[in-house]
């Protein structure tokens, strides 16, 4: 890797006035899980790294109303063992199911929450030096070459890799904001809207290069929810897809319906219509199967990964099945 | 004391199980690598690699990586012109200050390509090419005839990709001449430790073999991948020679998977024609794969075991790719070869609609040692419970199937040359020393045991050498010929030892050294076992110098050839794709046992390298670059612990077995475990999975493959 300089500021002021308007100048470390790989193969050379891990108070569960704030350096393993200890896990069953299929001990060990949304894709082209769009001469590698791993939704622009978060589907099923710090003060921002399809010179998130999250907060607790991976390895693996799902019943009807599809798409993948699908109704097989595949409807899955729109398909549908199952 | 084997039933350590006696070094980190090796002063030497999958270099820039501070020498390997075939090929070597700096310089270089068409396709003839070459036609006996008056006649199409050997220590060297320049040291994580003083000597150009040493005390892995010094070894030596400093290079995991070797790839279309009873019949196979650059492909032996199946076509197909080069892999080609008749003779049973167990049985006139397969394959059937949970294919419809399958396979595995000295000193100290190396796998632990035995004293009481270019020469550890070489040796040796000892003793014991035995730490006459003297006082009348026996290998107590049977049970999701194994059964025969507990882990290790090729580890090329594309333990995937379900292994120990001698056991427990995961998802899906790894997206085509049929 590259020399840096090092801050450890005490506070998220400091923080904020130490990092550049410009990503990559600058990086926010965390539990640098993504950022010192992503560093010793030289695809990020930041000159400066600003560590939020002194600042305590980023580092904490609390609960607020219903509702439940998490620190944006609370690490992987404390956020599954307070979900344990104080049933959190019972409230946001998508959440505590998402961080529990994150495997490698050193990844919930060193890793937290906030680094886990903001982890960059491990798109193959994007880790090995050739962009995030992996462009060359006008056309993207990923669409020529190796395409297993990559988008099947919201891949008509240049983006082909997949977010490769597992917390943020479940999050933003159950409705979760952040809390972010800038230059300007702070601001709430509704988890999904951290993140966007990028066009060339873009990122994947919306946030500046200066912002530095918070916290992430659930606001009411959906014990109706659950998510389900796709994983081949029951160790460090990716998930091939995943599906979070946050339901609101009445008896056995549901009221409302979240949808969201992770490694599927640039960004978490919101799907609405076929969350519409189940309002009014009582879930059966019949329409479990029609919401996964109005999930999925639209994929355009590239040379070598129609097998995930399948995939995607069961995963709605066993998350479904997860969550009405009592 | 006679050379030969004692009887089994009256050991005391030989057999048994037995710990390795350097397992608590290797789990508290006492135990150095290569890796570890950090000398005085020392250098780190770096490589700048080529990022295409073929190129011509037009020209290398040095200047701005000479100038950093740090940066000690440069060597320019592919000046311009220079044609390079694969990806990661080397451009220069860096030596400097630390690793981070060498790192940092290699980025500095800067080297112009001329970017050339490259082929990694190795999966298609077609696609590939003229980069296949497709062989002549082998026939036996009337083929066409018999498939025509076949009572069933299968269809397989089958393969699997090119792996790596990932050892977990990459390879490499830390070379140190000495500052006259007349002398070196060299470390060297190494398969073959005897004579590779030599080559560093003339690789750093020292004078000759007796100016240097070369040593090797564990090393993490080479699985037939690691018997030379490599251009990396070889770099290290000229570097320190020239810097007059110590130089380590170890590859950087991306170059180890590139370049460090690589399994083939082998595919096979293939037909089987048998009678109504299930005797096999007819044998038709076309095949094709690729060993990378060098080409070659060694999936020629079709059907494999099952050999002698009176009429057959078989052809290959080596397709050569930009691709780093094959060396050995465990048990070369058999794995290959085993998945390909395995899984087209378990297609030939559901075809005629035959039990597989009960088909292999039917067929194993066909191989050279039917009654120990038959033997195996019952008690492989008994462990996996064949009888109670086997299945017809396509007779389940819930989501998560249940699917067992078979394999069997040989091996080799004679003895090397080995030398093994014997020292007993005279205060009863004893010393084992042998110029071999252990690979993880229990040599040390074995030569201990073998001494032990022989000389009838505690394993603590036996200091065991090795890993020494100065020690009695001893053969690589390749085709599963270590055990048999050094244990014959250690044998001969101690048990010249014991009787040079009791020629000294015998006065005081009755007058016959014939008579006498050491055991249990004493040594006294067979028939007075009361007048026993303690093994310390006993060896007193060694005299002043120890007394040193040297051992050689003893082609008496050990034997080749060896058989095995394993059983897999699986589960698969047909909706996800995804396979986990829940049990593996391995039945093996080795002959003579040394430490039951290392060549059952032997096993084990192999079980779960076999679920790695059958499930998760492949290498993937891009055909955009001609590069890898995951050339790093993230997605060049293998098994986690929890990946490899129940494993279990029987090792046969019949009188009949344990009388053979000595046959090693590296290569054969490796060969089956894909084709036998490759059956256990076959029978539970109905269709044949067409190419391991068996990853969710080909296990599902094989399932909407059926679906659609």
């Amino acid at each position: 890797m590259n020399r840096f300089e090092f801050a450890r500021p005490s506070s998220v002021a400091d923080a904020v006035a130490l990092l550049s308007e410009k990503h990559d100048e600058t990086s926010v470390l965390a539990g640098g899980t993504d950022l010192l790989s992503l560093m010793k193969d030289f695809v990020v050379e930041p000159k400066r790294l600003v560590s939020l891990m002194a600042i305590g108070e980023l580092r904490q569960l609390e609960t607020k109303g219903d509702g439940l704030a998490i620190g944006a350096t609370t690490t992987l393993d404390e956020l599954l063992a307070a979900g344990t200890a104080n049933g959190y896990s019972a409230k946001w069953p998508a959440v505590w199911q998402a961080a529990a299929g994150i495997r490698s001990p050193q990844l919930r060990t060193m890793g937290t929450v906030a680094g886990e949304l903001l982890q960059r894709p491990r798109c193959w082209y994007f880790r090995r030096g050739h962009g995030l769009l992996a462009d060359r001469d006008g056309e993207s590698m990923a669409v020529k070459g190796d395409n297993r791993y990559h988008a099947i939704l919201g891949n008509a622009g240049p983006a082909k890799f997949v977010h490769a978060s597992s917390l943020a589907p479940a999050l933003i099923a159950c409705g979760a904001t952040a809390e972010v710090a800038g230059p300007k003060g702070k601001r709430s921002v509704a988890v999904k809207e951290l993140f966007r399809i990028p066009k060339a010179g873009e990122r994947e998130t919306t946030l500046a290069a200066n912002e530095v999250v918070m916290s992430v907060t659930l606001p009411k607790p959906t014990p109706k929810s659950a998510t389900y991976e796709v994983r081949p390895r029951q160790g460090l693996d990716w998930p091939l897809v995943t599906a979070s799902v946050a339901l609101e019943l009445d008896g056995k009807t549901i009221k409302s319906a979240t949808i969201v599809l992770g490694h599927v798409a640039p960004i978490p993948w919101v799907c609405d219509d076929a969350a519409k699908l189940l309002v009014g109704k009582t879930l059966d097989e019949k329409l479990a199967h029609a919401v996964g595949a109005a999930a999925v409807a639209g994929a355009t899955p590239l040379s070598k990964n129609a097998y995930k729109v399948e995939l995607a398909q069961v995963a709605v549908r066993r998350a479904l099945a997860a969550a009405t199952a009592t | 004391m006679e050379l030969a084997w004692p009887d089994p039933k009256d050991t005391t350590v030989l057999g048994k199980r037995i710990l390795r006696l350097d397992g608590p070094d290797k789990t508290t980190g006492r135990a150095k690598y290569t890796y570890d090796t950090n000398r005085p002063r020392m250098l780190w030497a770096k490589y700048a690699t080529c990022p295409h999958g073929h190129a011509r270099v037009k020209s290398v820039d040095v200047d701005a990586a000479q100038k950093m501070a740090g940066v000690v020498a440069i060597e320019v390997l592919a000046p311009a012109g220079s044609d390079l075939n694969v990806a990661f090929s080397e451009v220069a070597i860096v030596a400097a200050e630390s690793e981070e700096v060498a790192r940092e310089a290699v980025r500095r270089i800067q080297v112009e390509y001329e970017v050339l068409p490259h082929n990694v396709v190795d999966d298609d003839p077609q696609l590939a090419g003229a980069s296949a070459k497709p062989g002549k036609a082998n026939v036996t006996g009337d083929p066409d005839a018999a498939f025509k008056e076949a009572a069933a006649v299968s269809e397989t199409e089958v393969g699997c990709s090119i792996i790596t050997h990932c050892c977990m220590e990459s390879h490499g060297s830390a070379v140190e001449v000495a500052a006259d320049g007349k002398s070196l040291t060299a470390w060297c994580s190494t398969q073959a430790i005897s004579g590779k003083n030599g080559r560093f000597a003339n690789e750093a150009e020292i004078g000759d073999a007796s100016n240097a040493v070369a040593i090797c005390q564990h090393m993490g892995g080479g699985f037939g991948s690691k018997f030379d010094i490599d251009a990396w070894g070889a770099w290290a030596a000229k570097l320190s020679a020239r810097t007059k400093r110590p130089v380590k290079v170890m590859l950087e995991r991306d170059m180890e998977i590139a370049l460090a070797g690589s399994r083939p790839s082998a595919f096979a279309r293939m037909r089987v024609g048998c009678k109504e009873d299930g005797t096999v019949t007819a044998w038709e196979s076309e095949a094709w794969g690729s060993g990378g650059n060098g080409g070659g492909l060694g999936v020629n032996q079709l059907p494999y075991v099952f050999g002698n199946v009176p009429n057959k076509r078989t052809r290959t197909t080596p397709i050569t790719t930009n691709t780093g080069e094959q060396r050995a892999w465990r048990a070369p080609s058999h794995p290959q070869m085993a998945l390909l008749t395995m899984a087209a003779m378990s297609d030939c049973a559901a075809e005629l609609g035959m039990d597989e167990l009960d088909f292999f049985k039917k067929n194993l006139g066909y191989t050279q040692r039917a009654k120990v397969y038959e033997e195996e394959l019952n008690l492989a059937a008994d462990l996996i419970d064949w009888k109670k949970k086997w299945v017809p294919r396509g007779d389940q419809a819930d989501v998560v199937r249940h699917g067992l399958g078979l394999s069997i396979h040989t091996w080799g595995g004679g003895g090397h040359d080995s030398n093994v000295q014997c020292t007993i000193h005279p205060d009863g100290a004893v010393e084992i020393a042998c110029g071999t190396q252990d690979l993880g796998v229990g040599t040390r632990t074995a030569l201990a045991i073998v001494a032990a035995e022989t000389l009838g004293l505690p394993l603590e009481k036996i200091k065991v050498s090795i890993g020494d270019s100065r020690l009695p020469p001893s053969g690589g550890s390749g085709g599963s010929t270590t055990i048999g070489g050094i244990s014959s040796a250690s044998r001969d040796a101690c048990v010249q030892a014991a009787n040079a000892l009791f020629e000294k003793v015998a006065p005081e014991l009755g007058g016959d050294p014939k008579k006498l035995v050491a055991k249990g730490g004493k040594v006294y006459a067979a028939d007075n076992e009361a007048k026993a003297i303690p093994w310390d006082v006993a060896c007193r009348s060694v005299g002043a110098q120890p007394l040193v026996t040297n051992g050689k290998t003893q082609r008496s107590l050990m034997q080749q050839g060896v058989g095995g049977a394993q059983a897999a049970e699986v589960e698969v999701d047909v909706e996800t794709g995804i396979v986990r194994v829940l049990k593996l059964v391995a039945v093996q025969d080795c002959g003579r046992i040394i430490d039951l507990l290392t060549a059952e882990s032997q096993v084990r290790g192999a079980l779960i390298m076999g679920v790695c090729s059958a499930l998760y580890e492949e290498r993937i090329m891009d055909p955009v670059t001609g590069t890898l594309l995951n050339p790093d333990m993230e997605f060049y995937k293998l098994a986690g612990i929890a990946d490899v379900g129940e494993l279990v292994v029987k090792m046969m120990e019949t009188p009949e077995h344990l009388g053979r001698g000595v046959v090693g056991l590296g290569e054969p427990p490796v060969i089956s475990p894909m084709a036998a995961i490759s059956n256990a998802v076959a029978n539970a899906i109905g269709a044949r999975v067409a190419r391991c790894p068996m990853t969710p997206d080909r296990v599902l085509a094989a399932v909407g493959k059926k679906k659609g049929a």
